[in-house]
C-alpha cells in the first residue's frame, strides 16, 4: 500500500520545572499511523492530548525524543535541518486564523511573499493570476481580498484565507490543526467540505486534527484517538465512532451534544483536575476515570489490541497483540 | 409562566464609528424586544458577526462608546419592578450591576490573573463585593463555594497555569456565580473547548442554575450545546431576532429559514449524505440588504422580502418568528 506519510513509534518527551523538581512529561508516546496519498485522515482527543506536538514534529518545528517519519518514501533523519514545508510540500493552517496572520499587515502581501519565497511566479500578473487561481478553490477572489486587513474579513473567511494561502505551493499533504474550532457550525460544515472537495479535485492529503468528532465523521476515512499522548483507538471512522471500543472513545461519543432536545445528556462526568496528573500516571492514562478500571490498569501500561481491524489500548479487550503498522 | 426579570423594548445600538471623516453605523442590535424569566435558561444562536456579543453588552448594562443606545430601553426587573438601565447613574448602574448581573466574557478562562494563586483571585472578588472580611473568612466562603460545585478545593491553591483549560474555565464560571446573582450571561462559554470539557462546562452551568434558580443567558453558536441546556432559545440574525421559542419548538418545529438551515448544517453520525452549510455569507452590519436581511442566502425567498422587513409575529404561546412565509403575513403591510 502506499503511504505519503508514515509516523513510526514517536515519542516527544518535554522536561518541565527546575533542576531540582524535574519533571518529564511524555507529550507523544509511541505514536504511529500513516496517511495514504488523497485522504483525510483525523486525529482526535481533547486539549492536551499530544495532537499538536505531533503535528509539530511532523512539520519539523520540534525534534522527535525518538522515532521517524517517513514521508514521500524519504525518512525525515536523512532531510535533517532542511524545512519540510519548503522541501517536502507539507503545509499547515491553525486554529485561529486572526493568530495566523499580522493584524496591521494586508494579508495579501503573505501571498505575494510566499510566491516570491518559493519562486512560483516570474511576474506580478502571473502571480496575481496564481493567487486569483488558489483563492477561488476556496470560494473567494483576488478582488474581494487584495488590500484588505485581516480585521476586515469576518472568522469563516479569514480561515478560508489562511488554507488558500497554504495551498498555493500546491502541497500534498495539509495539516489542519483544530481548523473548526473558532468558527461557527455552519461554517465549519463550509470548511470540512471545503477539504473534501480539495481531496476530490486535487488528490491532497489533510491530517484533520480535530476534537470534534461530528466532522470528523463526516469527512474522513480512518481516523485516531488519542489521550494524554497515547492512541488508544485507531481504525475506520465507521468502527471507532459508531461503536467504540475503548473507554475513552465511548465518553467522547457520548459527549457530542446532539440538536436534539430529547436527547439530553443524563450521566455525569468526572474530569481529571491537572493535566500533568494524568500524564504522569503510569498505568492506563484513563485509569482516574474510567468506568471499567481494573487493577491492572493502575499498574501497567497496556498494549495495542487488534480487535476487528480497530487497534484498542485496552485490557478490556484480550487477544493477539496487534503487530506493530498492520 | 415565570415572572420577568429582564425586559427589552425595541432594543436598537449601533457601534457608530467615524472613519476618515465618515460616519459608519454597525447595526449590530437592531430592534430586539426580549422578555427573559427568572428560573430560565435562555439561549441565543447564530452566526458569528450577527451582535450576539452586543447584544449581551446592551444586556449587561455595558453599552460604552463607540456602542451607543440608539433606541428603546433595557429593564431589570429589581423586586418586581421594573428599573430602566440606561437612566441610572454610572454609579448606581456599577452598584446594581454587582449584585444582580454576572458576565461571563467569551475567551474567559484567560481573565484569571496568572501570577497569583486562585484562592488571591477568589479574595479578590469577594473584597470588592462585600468588605469587612478577614483573609480566613473569604478563603472559607471560596473553598465552600467551590466544594458545592462539586469543584476540588485544591485549586485554590494553584496557579492558573496549573489547571487544564476545561478547569479554568469552570473555575472562572464559578467565580461568576459566587455572589449569587439572579442574572448570569456567558458568552460562548464552550467555544474552543473539546468535547468532554465541553460537557463539563454544561454540568457545571446547570448545576448552578438548579441551586441558585436564577437566569443564565447563553449564547453559543452550537446548536448541540443549545439544544442539551436552553429552556427557550432566540436565534439572532443580523441584529434582529428572527426566531424565538421553547427549545423543543425549535428543534421539533422550526420555521424560519435560517433556522432549518442551523439545525441541518450539524453533520450526523450514521448519516455521510453531503451537508450544505448556510449558502453565502452573513451579511456586514453596515450595509444591511433592504426588507428581510436574510433573503439574500434564503432559498424560498420572495419578491416581498427584498421590500419589506418582516414583523416578529407570535405562531401560538411562546412562538414568535420573522418570516413572509410564515402565518399569512405574505401580502399584508408590515
Amino acid at each position: 500500500m502506499e503511504k505519503l506519510l508514515e509516523v513510526k513509534n514517536l515519542t516527544k518527551v518535554f522536561t518541565m520545572g527546575s533542576i531540582l523538581s524535574r519533571v518529564r512529561l511524555t507529550a507523544a508516546e509511541d505514536v504511529s499511523f500513516y496517511i495514504k496519498p488523497g485522504e483525510i485522515f483525523t486525529l482526535a482527543g481533547e486539549s492536551g492530548c499530544g495532537k499538536t506536538t505531533t503535528a509539530k514534529i511532523i512539520l519539523g518545528f520540534e525534534e522527535p525524543t525518538s522515532g521517524t517519519i517517513v514521508h514521500n518514501g524519504k525518512d525525515r533523519a536523512e532531510t535533517k535541518g532542511k524545512k519540510v514545508w519548503q522541501e517536502e510540500g507539507i503545509q499547515a493552517i491553525f486554529q485561529d486564523p486572526f493568530g495566523t496572520f499580522n493584524p496591521l499587515r494586508v494579508v495579501d502581501r503573505y501571498f505575494f511573499e510566499t510566491v516570491q519565497g518559493f519562486k512560483l511566479a516570474a511576474t506580478k500578473r502571473e502571480a496575481i493570476e496564481l493567487i486569483d487561481e488558489t483563492l477561488r478553490l476556496v470560494g473567494l477572489t483576488y478582488e474581494e481580498f487584495a488590500g484588505k486587513y485581516p480585521s476586515e474579513f469576518s472568522g469563516g473567511q479569514l480561515q478560508r484565507v489562511s488554507i488558500a494561502r497554504a495551498l498555493l505551493t500546491k502541497p500534498n499533504l495539509l495539516i489542519a490543526d483544530e481548523p473548526v474550532s473558532m468558527v461557527d457550525a455552519s461554517l465549519r460544515m463550509s470548511i470540512v467540505n471545503l477539504f473534501k472537495r480539495l481531496k476530490e479535485e486535487t488528490n491532497l492529503s489533510v491530517l484533520y486534527i480535530t476534537h470534534d468528532l461530528a466532522t470528523a465523521y463526516y469527512v474522513s476515512e480512518r481516523i485516531a484517538i488519542m489521550f494524554r499522548g497515547n492512541i488508544v483507538e485507531i481504525g475506520p471512522v465507521e468502527k471507532v465512532l459508531m461503536e467504540p471500543k475503548h473507554p475513552y472513545s465511548q465518553l467522547l461519543r457520548e459527549s457530542i451534544p446532539e440538536a436534539d432536545p430529547t436527547k439530553r445528556w443524563s450521566k455525569r462526568i468526572v474530569l481529571a483536575e491537572t493535566e500533568e496528573e494524568e500524564y504522569l500516571r503510569v498505568g492506563c492514562k484513563f485509569a482516574g476515570r474510567c468506568p471499567h478500571v481494573m487493577e491492572i490498569c493502575k499498574t501497567q501500561p497496556p498494549k495495542d489490541i487488534d480487535v476487528d481491524g480497530v487497534l484498542v489500548k485496552c485490557f478490556l479487550y484480550n487477544g493477539t497483540p496487534a503487530t506493530p503498522h498492520e | 409562566m415565570n415572572e420577568t426579570i429582564l425586559r427589552t423594548e425595541g432594543l436598537k445600538t449601533f457601534y457608530i464609528l467615524d472613519v476618515f471623516g465618515t460616519q459608519k453605523v454597525v447595526k449590530a442590535v437592531n430592534n430586539i424586544n426580549l422578555d427573559i424569566r427568572t428560573n430560565e435558561v435562555y439561549g441565543i444562536a447564530g452566526e458569528s458577526g450577527c451582535g450576539k456579543t452586543t447584544l449581551l453588552k446592551a444586556l449587561a448594562a455595558a453599552i460604552e462608546p463607540p456602542l451607543r443606545l440608539v433606541d428603546g430601553y433595557i429593564f431589570y426587573y429589581v423586586d418586581g419592578k421594573p428599573v430602566d438601565v440606561s437612566t441610572l447613574s454610572p454609579e448606581a448602574k456599577r452598584k446594581l450591576r454587582l449584585d444582580y448581573i454576572a458576565y461571563v466574557p467569551q475567551g474567559s478562562m484567560s481573565a484569571l490573573n496568572p501570577v497569583i494563586k486562585l484562592k488571591e483571585t477568589y479574595r479578590d472578588f469577594i473584597e470588592s463585593h462585600v468588605s469587612g472580611k478577614t483573609k480566613e473568612e473569604t478563603v472559607a466562603m471560596a473553598e465552600q463555594h467551590i466544594t458545592e460545585l462539586g469543584l476540588p478545593p485544591k485549586i485554590l491553591e494553584a496557579y492558573p497555569h496549573q489547571l487544564s483549560g476545561g478547569m479554568r474555565q469552570r473555575v472562572t464560571i464559578a467565580l461568576a456565580a459566587l455572589m449569587k446573582p439572579a442574572i448570569i450571561i456567558a458568552d460562548e462559554p464552550t467555544t474552543a473547548l473539546d468535547v468532554v470539557v465541553q460537557r463539563g462546562v454544561v454540568q457545571l452551568l446547570m448545576d448552578i442554575q438548579k441551586k441558585l434558580k436564577n437566569t443564565i443567558i447563553l449564547v453559543t453558536h452550537d446548536m448541540g450545546v443549545q439544544a442539551n441546556i436552553a429552556d427557550r432559545v432566540g436565534i439572532m440574525y443580523a441584529g434582529k431576532i428572527v426566531e424565538e421559542s421553547t427549545t423543543e419548538k425549535i428543534y421539533g418545529d422550526p420555521q424560519h429559514p435560517y433556522t432549518k438551515f442551523l439545525i441541518n448544517s450539524l453533520p450526523q453520525f450514521g448519516d455521510k449524505s453531503p451537508r450544505q452549510s448556510v449558502p453565502g455569507s452573513p451579511p456586514s452590519l453596515i450595509d444591511l440588504p433592504s426588507g428581510c436581511a436574510f433573503h439574500p442566502r434564503c432559498p424560498h425567498a420572495m419578491g416581498i422580502c427584498a421590500e419589506q422587513t418582516p414583523e416578529l409575529i407570535t405562531l401560538d404561546t411562546d412562538h414568535k418568528v420573522a418570516c413572509w412565509l410564515v402565518g399569512g403575513q405574505h401580502g399584508k403591510t408590515a
